[in-house]
């Protein structure tokens, strides 16, 4: 399988600076932050925020993990449930800014039940979406307020994220693949 | 005590101990805990935590099962059991109706199969039975396609009190392995027992049978049952004990000559603080309910700082509701 | 009609010490000729129905089998069940007394042989209660029931619970030289039994059936037998302790037959496992111990005979709760395919078997309707066929019994009836049998 790296590790450093940068740009009270990172990868990327957020600006961002598993729309064209992983946001949502951070933003689904999970948990005051990388292809109104890097792609390619917390190595790739197989 | 605070919370381990799909599960019903593994019944409180997360906020509802179409079919009473599945499936967002035998055409003699037919043909998804006759739900199984989970079944089994036996302990417990439990009262005529006998032994933990010799049931040490000791004395039992799970004693057993009175059973198997004492410090009382107070069990103890049984209660919930979950996604298939 | 000969099969007669290759002519419902190897009838002019690769022996003989006629038609009736015995090879069935009106008087006796004669197609004989109407209360009318041509006495299907009513009826039945059948259950220790007492009874949460019911009646009953001198026939032996009491009672010389059936014979509790309301049986499938206990039983002739208690349901009736679903196996179509595995496995031999459904049951019934289990010349001709060699798969829905409950559903059997003849009539024929002229 010819893959591609998209982008090194040094790549996503600085576009993780980038990012940290724009939340203090464009949060006026970051005391009323709260960074949710969405199971698998958005954690490690959400802490991985918050301690450049907290090396910039030395605000303290609390970190919670969001598990979507019971939201999502998809679960009838799976073969099995996928197995839950835990919720566990800090402290309360209530009128606070939630920004969900995730890997790869596709086709907005994940992105939907995450918003119908964290409006279960209560209610946000604002909710704003950071994903290192956006490919394209939504099948539902959504869009990210943060940006890593755009990587326009075909439904026949895979975007692979992969961190040195989950995976041992840090880098994107896009590979080819034989026959199209929707992904998330 | 597992806390769900950042530090100790496996959640926020950057490495997901478990797969990405739950394809350990193996069921389309949960009949028994006989056929479960030990990495399917891990799978179940994996799950469970998560659903004890759900039950920890303030709206306990999630939309995992909208629109599937539940219905508790009762052929005994019980109010607890049956709320626990109906709260569970509600949780879930599932469409929950009640059948009680007596209010259903049972009563006019409506075969067990032919209810359950007419259940399929108005759509449910998942049946659970509660049943007296050991079996029934395997008859049923052969007969319609929704999911049938067994709430019991006359004295054969109770896999989801097995389970959430198991979840109560391994809340309290670093590892079960070699823990020792020791059950007590009509072994004979119990589904729970029977349950635990498997579910207990699958995941490592030795267990003790404690009671007359006329309530003990035939072919222990047989090929087909899970190994287990036999002591018909409650203070030898209970030496060394992690957990002591005391069974209701039901009057009907004197009344057919297998005990020759109510009164010398608690004299000789009332599990008492100083019985308990026995066991040792930490070691968890557990009933599955009701509780026949002053028979199989002193108030003392039943409300002591060893009895975990209303947790037993509230895990209930949480471990239907993961069931719930899991048969879900095998409906698919 | 025309002759026929039965060519070139393995003649196996236990009751004529034969067992040779060779031919074997009927006329007029009689056997006429028996011939060795090459050998043809001096007769000039017969059908031929080509027996190569068959084994030919004397029809079995079938001393417990329930017909359920009269009161019972939606399970069998004598016409289903008689044909379900010819294809089982069975030219003979002995028919217990648990119908409603039961046969505790010579009006339905009558009833049976007239109904057997007009729509029965093998020979049925009747078995007349012992108590009046099977209450265990009062002797029947034995007397009346001899004459009327009962071959045994049983109120099977239920124990004779009262000591004292089976010493009057192990002492009256002398007078008739006729045997007292009984089916030896304890009910105080069988109460709401569903299955073999032992660990999987335990494991399915099932009351179980314990060895000691059958055990502590069979010692009665011999007991019984040698204060009296009666002639007792005990019914379906299942347990290793049975057959031990039997061996010793048969070594003092009381007089005491005993049967197995084809399912105690080859199956054990594990069928209940999924709790398979067709292996649910009275007495219940026991254990290996026990099933080597009975094959011993057999070659050492503990066990008289094989009986196959054939006891047929309706679907609906084995269609619920393990508990509420009736005991019985319908047992006619299977007998011989699941007795042959314990030929082919070298456990008994097949000239003893065939002995146990021919010869020795014929010498229980007697001479009152003749020889049976015989293929002497001028003996009725009963005649059954068979592949010991054949495969083939159980398919309940082809039954001619309307009692499809059996636990060998979609089993593959190895041994099956080809051919039987009644009274020199083709009863029964599969359909690779091909009748030509000469």
């Amino acid at each position: 399988m010819p893959k591609k790296v998209i982008m090194t590790q040094e790549d996503m450093r600085r576009t993780l600076a980038r990012i940290a940068h724009e939340l203090i740009e464009r949060n006026e009270f970051l005391e009323n932050l709260i960074l949710v990172g969405m199971h698998t990868r958005g954690v490690p990327l959400a802490k991985r925020l918050a301690a450049n957020i907290e090396g910039f600006a030395g605000a303290r961002i609390p970190v919670g993990t969001l598990d979507i598993s019971f939201y999502r729309d998809d679960l009838s064209s799976l073969d099995l449930q996928p197995t839950v992983k835990y919720t566990d946001i800090p402290t309360s949502v209530d009128g606070k800014s939630i920004v969900l951070v995730d890997d790869v933003l596709y086709t907005g689904r994940s992105i939907r039940a995450a918003m119908d999970a964290l409006t279960d948990l209560g209610r946000p005051q604002l909710i704003q979406l950071a994903v290192l990388v956006d490919r394209g292809h939504r099948e539902l109104p959504i869009r990210a307020d943060y940006v890593g890097k755009n990587i326009p792609s075909s439904k026949h390619e895979e975007i692979q994220v992969k961190l040195k917390e989950t995976d041992g190595v840090d880098e994107v790739t896009i590979t080819p693949t034989p026959g199209a197989k929707e992904g998330q | 005590m597992r806390t769900t605070g950042q530090k100790d919370n496996p959640a926020l381990q950057i490495k997901p101990k478990v797969p990405e799909t739950t394809s350990i599960w193996q069921h389309h019903h949960i009949l028994d805990v006989d056929d479960f593994s030990r990495e399917e019944i891990e799978l179940v409180f994996h799950t469970t935590r998560a659903m004890k997360e759900v039950l920890s906020r303030p709206i306990k509802r999630v939309p995992t099962l909208r629109g599937k179409t539940l219905i508790t079919l009762f052929y005994e009473p019980s109010t607890r059991t049956r709320l626990s599945f109906e709260l569970a499936a509600k949780n879930l967002s599932a469409d929950v109706a009640n059948l009680s035998a007596s209010a259903s055409s049972v009563a006019k003699g409506e075969s067990l199969v032919d209810t359950l037919s007419t259940l399929q043909a108005l759509g449910a998804d998942i049946v659970v039975m509660r049943h007296p006759h050991s079996g029934a739900p395997y008859i049923v199984t052969k007969y319609i396609t929704a999911s049938i989970v067994n709430a019991g079944d006359g004295w054969h089994a109770h896999p989801t009190q097995a389970l959430l036996d198991l979840y109560t302990i391994q809340e309290h417990k670093e590892s079960l392995k070699g823990l020792k439990a020791v059950i007590i009262g009509d072994i004979m005529h119990s589904r729970v027992a029977r349950s635990n006998i498997w579910g207990l032994t699958t995941m490592g933990i030795e267990v003790t049978l404690c009671c007359p010799p006329t309530l003990l049931p035939a072919g222990l040490g047989g090929e087909q049952l899970p190994p287990v000791n036999v002591e018909p004395n409650i203070e030898l039992a209970l030496d060394g004990a992690d957990m002591v799970m005391t069974l209701r004693l039901q009057l009907e057993r004197q009344q057919a000559g297998l005990l020759p009175s109510i009164r010398e059973y608690i004299q000789l198997y009332q599990l008492t603080e100083a019985r308990l004492a026995r066991a040792k410090p930490d070691a968890l009382v557990f009933h599955p309910g009701p509780v026949n107070e002053g028979v199989e069990i002193s108030p003392a103890v039943a409300h002591g700082p060893q009895s975990v049984i209303n947790e037993q209660v509230t895990n209930g919930v949480a471990v239907r509701m993961a069931l719930l979950y899991l048969l879900a996604g095998s409906q698919k298939q | 009609m025309k002759h026929l000969l039965i060519q070139g099969g393995r003649i196996i007669d236990p009751s004529q010490g034969i067992d040779v290759t060779g031919s074997l002519l009927i006329a007029e419902g009689k056997i006429l000729w028996l011939g060795k190897g090459e050998a043809t009838p001096p007769q000039p002019d017969y059908d031929v129905l080509p027996a190569q690769g068959l084994i030919i022996c004397p029809g079995f003989i079938d001393l417990h089998c329930h017909l359920r006629q009269p009161g019972f038609e939606e399970k069998e009736t004598i016409a289903t069940g008689t044909k379900a015995a010819a294809r089982g090879g069975f030219t003979t069935i002995c028919c217990m007394p648990n119908t409603s009106p039961p046969l505790d008087n010579q009006t339905v006796v009558e009833f049976i042989k007239a109904k057997s004669a007009s729509e029965g197609v093998v020979r049925v004989l009747p078995i007349g209660c012992i108590s009046k109407g099977r209450r265990g209360e009062e002797l029947a009318e034995m007397g009346e029931l001899a004459s009327a041509g009962v071959i045994a006495f049983s109120d099977d299907g239920e124990p004779m619970l009262n000591s004292h009513l089976m010493r009057q009826a192990l002492d009256y039945s002398r007078a008739f030289d006729l045997p007292v059948i009984d089916h030896c259950e304890d009910k105080t220790l069988t109460a709401g039994g569903q299955m073999n007492e032992g660990v999987i009874s335990t494991r399915l949460g099932l009351r179980g059936i314990p060895n000691a019911a059958e055990e502590i009646m069979v010692a009665r009953d011999l007991a019984l037998a040698q204060l009296t001198g009666g002639r007792l026939h005990i019914a379906h032996v299942t347990t290793e302790g049975s057959v031990e009491l039997i061996r010793r009672a048969k070594e003092k010389g009381i007089k005491v037959s005993a049967e197995v059936t084809p399912h105690h014979l080859t199956l054990t509790e594990e069928r209940v496992i999924g709790y398979d309301t067709n292996a649910k049986v009275n007495p219940p499938l026991r254990t290996k111990r026990d099933i080597k206990a009975l094959i011993q039983g057999l070659n050492d002739n503990t066990i008289d005979i094989i009986a196959t208690d054939h006891a047929p349901h309706t679907e609906a009736d084995k269609l619920c709760e393990f508990d509420l679903a009736p005991f019985g196996i319908s047992g006619l179509e299977t007998a011989l395919g699941s007795l042959m595995s314990l030929v082919h496995s070298g456990e008994i031999d097949l000239v003893a078997l065939i002995a146990k459904l021919t010869q020795e049951p014929a010498q229980i019934i007697g001479n009152k309707y003749g020889g049976l289990g015989t293929l002497a010349t001028g003996a009725s001709a009963d005649v059954t066929l068979f592949d010991p060699n054949l495969e083939w798969v159980v398919e309940p829905k082809a039954f001619a019994s309307k009692g499809r409950n059996t636990p060998l559903a979609g089993e593959r059997l190895k041994g099956r009836v080809m051919a039987t003849i009644f009274q020199g009539n083709l009863v029964y024929k599969d359909d690779s049998i091909k009748v030509k002229a000469k």
